[in-house]
């Protein structure tokens, strides 16, 4: 084992580990973030598919959502990871193209974590609409709206109102989640910290700054989420 | 897909899946034993009990199980004093730190679940019992508990399926269960939607066993006076 003091571990440049840290935590963020905000867009259109009066859509939806919420995340980012590639490249050749495509770890985990997210967030989003009170739409009705400006200027706030509270636990989730992305070789936090362990032969001290830096950002991130809702409820 | 890789799939499949079930079942009862006694210390009347009890809970809720599980098998090997001493006998196996780390995790957010329960139980039942003279021992096995039980049960099923779904994550530590086997199988061949789609259906089928066994056991916990019509569908 090198002899090494924890100051020299942590130094910012070539031989200390502080850049690379940062740089996967950077990454890990990007990630969560760009995931989490596309798969409540598309969680949004997945609650909108089951609220809706279409049939099959509202079947589509809830085999959508069962299957993702019923299957660990791992084995979804296994699927898109040998997966996508070859769709991709059927989608490809059915338009003549016949060339080699290759997605890279980062789009394979920011499409995980979206498809996660929008599993999840679409119950969030449904349950949400659920319990707005039945008085809010016959009052719409009463005042003249139409359905599409009632739900949209009436029943939309107060469901996000009643949804931010779930959307914050998906959040967090989407952060853990960005952890099992190591295992198809993304450079995040966790993929850096291993590597900072093998070589210097310190891995506890490495995963223990990785589980340090998460339990920072779980709690820094539940502790904003507990703020804002409490100002949305006097708003 | 022929036939002869289906049934190679099939049979690695079935082998996986005895590990993925046995992963589950060491899990369950060690986290619902980490759960209970952090549940009895979180409600102590020393802080000296009470705090690490509520760290312990904070601090696996807060961080990723794969971190958790990284610590455990790949962290500990740093110290050579551990490697030399008998805990490594324990330490040394993936399977076994597998089980530890996710009964621990497990463990917290069942607390969390008990916590739940418990303050779901009416206060007044609880005076009720003390003014009949039940001893606060008696009050709480035969008056908190079982109504506590009952309140926690639905919740405690979400928790057992979101650890049958942790289980997966043992396969980064070389234990070889359904998600592991699959992984290879689908770096193997070309039939990367078949096979998602069995091991898909099968986590889906254990899970509704589970949800439908806890349908039934809430469902014989519940008194003859307070059962539904909701409840009996199942």
């Amino acid at each position: 084992m090198p002899a090494t003091t924890l100051a020299d571990l942590f130094t910012w440049g070539s031989e200390g580990w502080s850049k690379a840290l940062l740089l996967g935590l950077a990454v890990t963020l990007a990630c969560a973030s760009i995931g989490y905000a596309l798969g409540i867009v598309f969680g949004f259109c997945v609650a909108l598919a089951k609220l809706g009066r279409s049939a099959i859509l509202r079947a589509l939806a809830s085999v959508y959502t069962t299957l993702l919420r019923g299957v660990p995340p791992l084995l979804v980012i296994f699927l898109l990871f040998f997966g996508t590639n070859g769709a991709l490249m059927w989608i490809a050749r059915g338009f003549g193209y016949t060339g080699y495509i290759e997605v890279d770890a980062f789009t394979v985990g920011v499409l995980a974590v979206c498809l996660v997210t929008a599993a999840y967030s679409s119950e969030v989003f449904r349950s949400a609409y659920e319990a707005v009170p039945k008085g809010q739409f016959e009052a719409f009705a009463a005042l003249g709206l139409r359905p599409v400006p009632g739900l949209w200027t009436v029943v939309l706030p107060q469901m996000l109102r009643l949804a931010f509270p779930g959307l914050g636990n998906v959040w967090i989730m989407a952060i853990k989640e960005t952890t099992l992305l190591s295992v198809i070789s993304l450079a995040e936090l966790m993929r850096v910290v291993g590597l900072a362990g093998r070589t210097t032969g310190q891995p506890f001290v490495f995963y223990g700054v990785a589980a340090l830096l998460y339990f920072l950002l779980v709690g820094a991130s539940s502790r904003l989420l507990r703020t804002l809702e409490a100002r949305m409820r006097w708003a | 897909m022929d036939l002869e890789s289906a049934l190679h799939v099939f049979t690695e499949l079935a082998s996986a899946l005895w590990m993925t079930l046995a992963l589950a079942a060491a899990t369950l009862p060690l986290g619902f034993v980490m759960a209970g006694l952090a549940t009895w210390a979180r409600r102590s009347r020393h802080a000296l009990v009470r705090r690490p009890a509520d760290f312990y809970v904070l601090a696996f809720r807060s961080t990723p199980l794969l971190v958790q599980i990284f610590i455990l098998y790949y962290g500990l090997s740093q110290f050579s004093w551990l490697r030399d001493s008998y805990a490594w006998f324990v330490l040394r196996d993936p399977f076994a730190c597998a089980v530890i780390a996710m009964s621990l995790c497990t463990g917290a957010y069942t607390a969390e679940v008990m916590r739940g329960g418990l303050a779901a139980v009416p206060s007044g039942v609880v005076e009720a019992a003390r003014a009949l003279g039940f001893s606060p021992m008696k009050t709480f096995f035969l008056v908190t508990a079982p109504i506590a039980v009952r309140r926690a049960l639905p919740t405690y099923g979400n928790e057992a399926v979101v650890t049958l779904k942790a289980t997966s994550l043992a396969c980064t530590i070389t234990v070889m269960e359904l998600t592991g086997v699959a992984k290879d199988l689908m770096g193997q061949s070309f039939a990367v939607i078949e096979i998602f789609c069995m091991v898909a259906s099968i986590y889906l089928a254990i899970n509704m066993i589970l949800m439908i066994g806890f349908k039934r056991f809430e469902l014989f916990l519940t008194p003859q006076y307070e059962r539904t019509e909701r409840k009996m569908s199942l």
